[in-house]
């Protein structure tokens, strides 16, 4: 446990002295989000409309940018290495390493859905909804990212390869997320999207650290 | 020499098998007797699909297209789980042929998914009236098609043989885990696409004949796997094992 908190707390640090980074992932989910009117035209009814898939696909693609950084850098200085030498067991150490990924990467997001969410003039009703998906959401993306980025440490165009791997398994979150907004703005009951999106979070929290350390154990063994 | 009495004490021993230098030999002589038998079962179904099949009430002679798109549909998904159970093996017995196996199903698989995709356009056209539509089995199709290329490509970007075994296998399983999961999604989100045509649990929804076609070619799909996956693992045998003396020693690569 106390690696956990130490491993957490060491990224976090880390990510404190180069804030330029996570800025730029947070950044990105904004210009993304704030492209599409531009592209469709300001159609108020229809921006509400494909307001929920467009906020969450950003909020998809966004994480995915700070995804690489999990663990590549620790790989290329060797510190990854170092940890797998320790005594501590690697699956603490992975959680760690996703939980500071979704502090970093998440979190954010969830507290910025709801400007994006105005802007697309959601009601209040659905900005909470909005929030509650992305809150249970996006420990699931940091989780199940944490494959993609364990298997493609150290491999040719590993940051553009971890999209191809892990994008069709973010579409369970995607669709239950988006579909909770969706289905609480015209009215149906969204406690069924968000019962299965923290059916999912359980499972992926069941197993996704063990199969991450392990996809960490090989790409370093 | 204790190897010998041991291996002796059974008709086959299936474990000697799980060497490449003993399989590739005996994948050798497996290939044309799977070639002949998807010739077969191909002539029989296409026979019955095209001549003994009768033109469906509703969807004129355009239905013929299922006696390709559905044993394609069946093999893309048979052939995902077939993968990521070599691969898993692999994993846990560390046998190299058996990751071996799982690199050369890869794109036999995401040719059954393509191949299913695009028969399904080519059928939904003058059925639905549009080449694609967002419905459940389509686009969990499209994402497994997805899952092959994300396999295909790990593997092929990780230079050392071993360890692309490895990632790949972990990248499989997991895919194999979230293939219901995604199904299921998908299925919810959207449902437009007709029932299945061919169920377990109820009679099935169309002519005798219809079913005997399918089956037919079903079959023929399931030998053209295993003799293009035979081909395709002797080749992998090769280029991994082109080290070994039993290799080099071979007519096929002095000549």
């Amino acid at each position: 446990m106390s690696a956990l908190l130490a491993v957490i707390r060491r990224d976090l640090l880390l990510v404190a002295r180069r804030k330029s980074e996570v800025l730029t992932a947070l950044f990105f989910f904004v210009v993304v989000t704030s492209l599409f009117p531009l592209g469709i035209g300001a159609d108020a009814a229809l921006l509400r409309k494909i307001a929920p898939g467009v906020i969450w696909v950003a909020a998809l693609l966004s994480t995915l940018l700070g995804l690489h950084r999990m663990f590549a850098v620790d790989y290329a200085d060797g510190a990854l290495e170092q940890m797998a030498l320790s005594p501590q067991p690697m699956v603490m150490i992975v959680a760690g390493k996703i939980v500071a990924h979704w502090i970093v990467c998440g979190l954010p997001l969830v507290i910025l859905a709801p400007i994006i969410g105005i802007q697309f003039d959601l009601d209040k009703s659905s900005l909470f909804v909005l929030m509650g998906t992305l809150l249970l959401g996006t420990p699931v993306l940091s989780l199940l990212g944490s494959i993609g980025a364990a298997l493609t440490l150290g491999v040719r165009g590993g940051s553009l390869l971890v999209s191809l791997l892990i994008l069709p398994l973010y579409t369970p979150v995607l669709i239950f997320g988006a579909g909770a907004v969706y289905a609480n703005s015209v009215g149906l009951d969204a406690s069924g999207h968000f019962s299965l999106l923290g059916a999912i979070f359980i499972l992926a929290l069941a197993f996704v650290p063990w199969v991450s350390a392990s996809a960490v154990k090989i790409a370093i063994e | 020499m204790t190897e010998n009495t041991f291996s002796n004490s059974r008709l086959i021993n299936w474990f000697k098998l799980s060497s490449p230098s003993t399989f590739y030999p005996v994948a050798g002589k497996l290939i044309p007797f799977f070639w002949a038998l998807t010739a077969i079962f191909g002539a029989i179904g296409l026979w019955i699909s095209f001549f003994v099949a009768p033109v469906d009430a509703v969807q004129g002679q355009g239905y013929r297209i299922i006696f390709i798109h559905v044993p394609a549909s069946w093999m893309s998904m048979f052939i995902y789980i077939v993968m990521a159970t070599w691969a898993g093996m692999g994993l846990i017995f560390n046998t190299r042929l058996s990751a071996m196996m799982a690199q050369a199903l890869a794109p036999i698989g995401a040719w059954m998914a393509f191949l299913s995709l695009w028969t399904g356009a080519f059928w939904g056209k003058p059925m639905w009236g549009a080449w694609w539509v967002w419905d459940a089995r389509l686009t969990s199709e499209l994402i497994l098609l997805f899952l092959y290329l994300g396999f295909i490509a790990l593997q092929a970007s990780i230079d050392n043989p071993r360890r692309a075994d490895k990632a790949g296998a972990i990248l499989a399983l997991v895919g194999v885990v979230n293939v219901p999961i995604i199904y299921f999604s998908v299925k919810w989100w959207n449902t437009l696409h007709q029932g299945a045509s061919v169920s377990l649990t109820k009679a099935p929804a169309m002519a005798q004949t219809m079913l005997w076609g399918m089956l037919m070619m079903a079959l023929c799909f399931w030998m053209y796997s295993i003799a293009v996956g035979l081909m395709r693992v002797r080749a992998i045998i090769l280029e991994r094992e082109a080290h070994a003396d039993w290799v080099k020693q071979l007519k096929e690569v002095n000549a």
